[in-house]
């Protein structure tokens, strides 16, 4: 890599938590869907989790608040280039779906889905053991439907495009396929630590 | 949600070396950077591309670029790029670089808001955001492409419309804050859009948003009110 002639950048402010590539985007939440952002109210709103489980099932907006609160305190990251440190999200731990479906042993990875047909392929085990959550809260409000509002999917620990928007559903599968992003171009993981932005990073 | 547009990935992966030949001002705040990139396989318009600079100490930024060059334009790719406030690679792109300076790049990236010229297409943009448009208009135009192509760009004044006078019969032109005399001065409206939907081509259009998240927004709503199917609106938002 060569140097670039009179380039200096930010002032350099050491910080563990930026992964490789990243810079922190401070106060701003860049939008960056791909699609029309839908008019979905929470009473239209459903959750479903099918695929190799033992017991296919969905929730709506009362019936998915109805288990137990789980919060997201940290940062999140995106393919694009911007971190964003402290956030605070609230939802449920995917966990607790989970548990009422009881995923096949054969299962190994996900399909998550939108309620606008976006969609994005997971390993299972990303998305399980407390690491991933259904979120309709932001900082303490309800998430606004430009960041996929009335709830989407969050795997924080992923970049961003992991997170669908809108989301409608998970479909366990005993191979990867992958999702929207991941046919055009990107990552089939997607961890920003290793920076595995496209096909072959 | 669009389908997809099958591209070549294979570029995607491998950086190169990009030599600034020519810089070019289109506004105020805002300059075209012409690259020659010897090994570039070409694009479709509507690609991206990722740039990198690099400090003596190994500090690295990196960002995405809409690349505003037709795909004929062999060898070369050039960018128009906004002086951001406090941005650490525009502000070196603005403040330092010159012909000659080199800088890497890899691409072209992401199928989504290409447009293969196939389909016709109903283009919205506002501020740097007609960059990825301008190179479907371009495309349009070295081909002599018949499919319809329509564009619809919003500029804060006529000072800050970039490349304004690339614009003919294709192009309507929006002014939000400061007009000509007799030039009315607004957002992009319903009437700006609804008779382009009204007098659809065969098969209907193909819509591309690109600009800030609150231009997206209100344009995408426009072309749903006017009757646009969701699943025929590509959006690229600034971020």
């Amino acid at each position: 890599m060569h140097v670039t002639r009179g380039f200096t950048g930010r002032p350099r402010v050491p910080d563990a938590g930026l992964p490789p590539g990243q810079y922190d985007a401070g106060d701003d939440w860049p939008v960056l869907s791909a699609e029309v952002t839908p008019d979905l109210a929470p009473a239209d709103w459903t959750f479903r989790v099918d695929g190799l489980v033992e017991e296919p099932r969905t929730w709506n907006w009362t019936q998915a608040h109805e288990l137990p609160a789980s919060a997201y305190e940290g940062d999140i990251h995106c393919v694009t280039s911007w971190s964003k440190f402290g956030v605070r999200f609230g939802g449920v731990s995917l966990d607790a779906f989970l548990d009422v479906v009881r995923p096949h042993v054969s299962a190994t990875h996900v399909v998550a889905y939108s309620h606008t047909g976006y969609t994005t392929n997971l390993p299972l085990s990303d998305v399980t053991g407390g690491r991933a959550w259904i979120a309709w809260e932001y900082d303490g409000n309800p998430l606004p439907a430009e960041h996929g509002g009335p709830a989407r999917l969050l795997v924080p620990h992923l970049y961003f495009w992991k997170s669908a928007k809108w989301i409608a559903g998970l479909r366990l599968l005993d191979h990867d396929e992958p999702g929207f992003w991941e046919q055009n171009g990107y990552h089939a993981r997607g961890n920003p630590w290793e920076e595995q932005r496209y096909t072959g990073d | 949600m669009p389908g997809r547009i099958a591209v070549s990935n294979r570029a995607a992966a491998v950086w190169q070396t990009a030599t600034l030949t020519e810089i070019r001002r289109e506004t105020p705040h805002a300059s075209t950077f012409r690259f020659a990139v010897p090994g570039w396989t070409g694009h479709l318009a509507g690609q991206h591309l990722m740039l990198r600079l690099r400090a003596e100490d190994g500090y690295v930024a990196q960002r995405h670029y809409s690349i505003a060059s037709h795909p004929d334009d062999t060898g070369h790719v050039e960018l128009t790029l906004d002086h951001v406030e406090g941005g650490e690679v525009s502000g070196w792109f603005h403040t330092v670089a010159e012909p000659g300076d080199t800088v890497e790049v890899r691409g072209p990236l992401s199928g989504f808001f290409a447009w293969p010229g196939d389909r016709p297409a109903l283009l919205l943009g506002a501020g740097s955001g007609v960059v990825p448009l301008m190179s479907m208009l371009r495309q349009h135009r070295s081909r002599r492409l018949s499919v319809p192509l329509r564009l619809v760009v919003s500029a804060r004044g006529p000072e800050e419309l970039i490349y304004a006078r690339e614009y003919g019969a294709e192009t309507t032109t929006v002014f939000t804050r400061t007009a000509p005399e007799g030039v009315p001065v607004g957002r992009m409206a319903a009437a700006h859009v609804a008779p382009l939907l009204a007098e659809q081509p065969p098969g209907g259009w193909e819509a591309y948003v690109c600009g800030s998240n609150g231009f997206a927004e209100h344009a995408s709503r426009l072309l749903v009110e006017a009757g646009q199917p969701v699943d025929r609106i590509r959006i690229e938002r600034f971020g």
